[in-house]
């Protein structure tokens, strides 16, 4: 008895709390309209079930939101990833359909490579701009936002371009051990990011730059190049969000794929934790709200609502997570129910379901 | 030096000494490039250099004035508002669901701004009280008004009420030129946002809120009241740019007008307003809209280039402002 306050303390003070409650919630409300919803079923070797699926379209917005974390930890924001992922879609589509064997591994893996360069130089032009010329990050990247579908169709020629490459499929509608590649490539490229942020320095520098460039730099920080690298890790990360969303049709579209990625990533960082003000991240957080998005997705349609509501919801989302995040609203609410404990007392259930997740 | 030349200058000096003060450098600066574009466009092209283009410009971009004027007022502040192109679209659609529905046309005009004002000030609400970054404000305001949308109507909807047809086609010539009301409607949206940004105390307030948003609160100006004004303003401009856009197009759907707010940000800084807030005027914007405009005019009479030059040759555009922009302000700081 005496140390169980002190984990239900801890439980509910940690910063996933919000964001994995808000997950559960989204889920039992799918098995209250659908009990079937948690079914996995095996066929052909493959995991088949709702939750697969979820699992399976979150990679792109994860992968999107994993750039942007870091991006957003140095205090800035990125809007331009959404055209990166229709260029790098519409240049390995288009390598792949002039390639001499359409239908080769080496077609497929030469074709993405390419594309992925592409992002990079991309991503590192709009660090330029930051760094470099320091123009703000969101008009910086506002300019490749506005040219970047341009620049797609330009490589497309304003075609929707078709791939006949299985290998190139493989990479949104694979399987790898039972489970979806494209969850599998997300979950790799976040352990990884994970790995180099978390167990070397680089992940303080980051946050060390978001907190105040100036006094970092001075401190030895060489805020530029981490500035820098950021930014080219998301067009990395954008990149690779791409190529998932044309694999998944096996054609791109310049016009609409990626349309929104920017901000559903956007939301799953915030709904992650992470501030918007830069200084501070969670990329469990993010991985989490990335699963929020795919969940909240398959909701709608579950639940018997048309899927195009979606936007009503997700407005609804962004609005709640900025007022929990906002001091001032929280000071507001504090006041009205007369003491800061209230936080505490309505949430002892709660760690048993977090606690069943985890 | 100065002193013994300038008793002595002649007026010719004067004109050839002359020099624009700078805060109008940027203005003047779209307005050569607008009128470079189109003279060598009247060069180049037979029948490019008719009066009549200009105006039809100023018809076919009657909606992105009036977007471009309410976006000025917010980036004057330092904000932005991404929720445009959206409350553009939610417009179209009530207006075409009210008349459907058989509400009389000036119901239905009345219901469109009084929906896209209320958004514009929940927004500002939001952003001034609970400390919200504009920008995810207005996200939330962009996620919100598209959903209406949907809402409303998955399909789209065709207007075919008699007063909006009229008033869609209603013409005023000038001798051979013409004219339509929608455009005479954004002509005098823009002449109101100036005088009002120029003229009156709410307009100063802007101007020193984009400047220093705490200078302006010790100075005791209004800040909040202006502050949600600007986001009302440009929740009003777009419903009524919808309005426009609804005329211009004669029907309702969920899928009008996105990306626009990307235009409009675009037009307000190819006009020379500040991103950072502060420094520009609603002219500027006007003629952001009309480069924009005849870069549009430009490709479709080349006939050879295809129209996602558009948004590329827009991004290079924003690229030039936005650096010369910044070159301009880190000199004088």
């Amino acid at each position: 008895m005496p140390e169980s306050p002190t984990l239900v303390q801890r439980v509910v003070r940690h910063q996933l709390m919000w964001p994995v409650l808000a997950l559960v919630a989204l889920l039992v409300v799918n098995v209250v309209a659908t009990p079937t919803f948690f079914n996995i079923r095996m066929q052909d070797g493959h995991l088949y079930g709702n939750l697969v699926d979820i699992v399976r379209n979150s990679a792109p917005v994860m992968l999107v939101a994993l750039g942007m974390t870091l991006v957003i930890a140095t205090r800035g924001i990125d809007l331009s990833v959404g055209a990166i992922a229709a260029i790098a879609a519409a240049v390995a589509c288009t390598r792949i359909v002039g390639a001499a064997d359409e239908g080769a591994a080496t077609t497929a893996i030469m074709a993405c490579t390419y594309a992925l360069v592409v992002c990079l130089l991309l991503g590192a032009w709009n660090g330029f701009l930051v760094s470099v010329l320091g123009i703000q990050p969101i008009i910086a990247t506002l300019i490749l936002m506005v040219a970047g579908r341009g620049i797609s169709m330009a490589i497309t020629d304003g075609q929707i371009t078709t791939v006949n490459n299985s290998w190139f499929s493989d990479l949104a509608s694979g399987f790898v051990l039972t489970l979806p590649l494209a969850f599998l490539v997300a979950v790799g490229v976040f352990l990884l990011t994970a790995l180099l942020t978390r167990r070397t320095a680089l992940g303080m520098l980051i946050e060390a730059v978001g907190i105040n460039p100036e006094a970092s730099r001075l401190a030895g920080v060489r805020s530029r190049t981490i500035i820098w690298t950021v930014y080219a890790f998301a067009g990395l990360c954008a990149g690779i969000a791409g190529l998932v969303i044309a694999a998944n049709t096996n054609s791109v579209n310049a016009n609409s794929l990626g349309l929104w990625i920017e901000l559903d990533a956007i939301l799953a960082v915030v709904i992650g934790g992470t501030s918007l003000a830069g200084g501070r991240f969670s990329l469990t957080g993010t991985f989490i709200g990335a699963l929020f998005i795919a969940t909240l997705a398959r909701t709608i349609p579950n639940i018997g609502i048309p899927s195009e509501l979606n936007y009503l919801f997700k407005a609804v989302v962004v609005i709640a997570v900025c007022l929990l995040q906002s001091p001032k609203a929280r000071a507001v609410f504090r006041s009205r129910r007369g003491g800061p404990t209230v936080p505490t007392g309505p949430a002892a259930p709660v760690p048993a379901k977090a606690g069943s997740v985890a | 030096m100065s002193a013994i030349t300038f008793p002595t200058s002649s007026t010719w000096d004067r004109v050839k000494g002359y020099t624009p003060p700078t805060r109008f450098l940027p203005v003047i600066a779209t307005l050569a490039l607008f009128v470079g574009l189109f003279g060598a466009g009247g060069v180049r092209y037979d029948g490019l250099a008719d009066p009549q283009v200009l105006l039809s410009l100023l018809i076919d971009n009657a909606f992105l004035i009036v977007l471009a004027v309410g976006m000025t007022f917010v980036i004057l502040t330092g904000g932005i508002d991404l929720s445009v192109g959206s409350v553009v679209a939610l417009s179209t659609m009530i207006a075409a669901k009210t008349l459907q529905m058989g509400w009389s046309p000036y119901l239905s005009i009345a219901a469109v701004l009084a929906t896209g004002t209320l958004l514009g000030l929940l927004m500002g609400l939001l952003i001034h009280y609970f400390d919200i970054q504009p920008f995810i404000a207005t996200l939330a305001g962009l996620f919100l008004a598209r959903g209406l949308t949907y809402l409303i109507s998955v399909e789209s909807i065709s207007i075919s009420d008699e007063t909006f047809t009229q008033l869609a086609f209603k013409t005023v010539y000038f001798g051979e030129y013409y004219l339509r009301w929608t455009a005479i409607v954004a002509l005098i949206t823009v002449a109101i946002a100036a005088y009002v940004l120029a003229r009156t105390r709410f307009g100063r307030t802007v101007y020193a809120i984009g400047g220093s948003e705490s200078s302006a609160m010790l100075m005791g100006l209004r800040v909040a009241f202006t502050k949600v004004g600007v986001y009302v303003i440009s929740g009003f401009c777009a419903s009524l740019a919808g309005l426009l856009f609804s005329l211009y197009i004669l029907s309702g759907n969920s899928l009008h007008a996105v990306g626009m707010e990307l235009d409009a940000i675009a037009a307000v800084v190819i006009g020379g307003t500040l991103l950072t807030g502060g420094r520009g005027y609603v002219v500027g914007s006007l003629l952001g809209v009309l480069v924009l405009g005849i870069i549009k005019t430009l490709i479709s009479f080349d006939g050879t280039l295809s129209s996602y030059w558009i948004r590329i040759i827009t991004g290079v555009l924003l690229l030039a402002f936005v650096v010369v922009q910044r070159f301009a302000t880190r000199r004088q700081s």
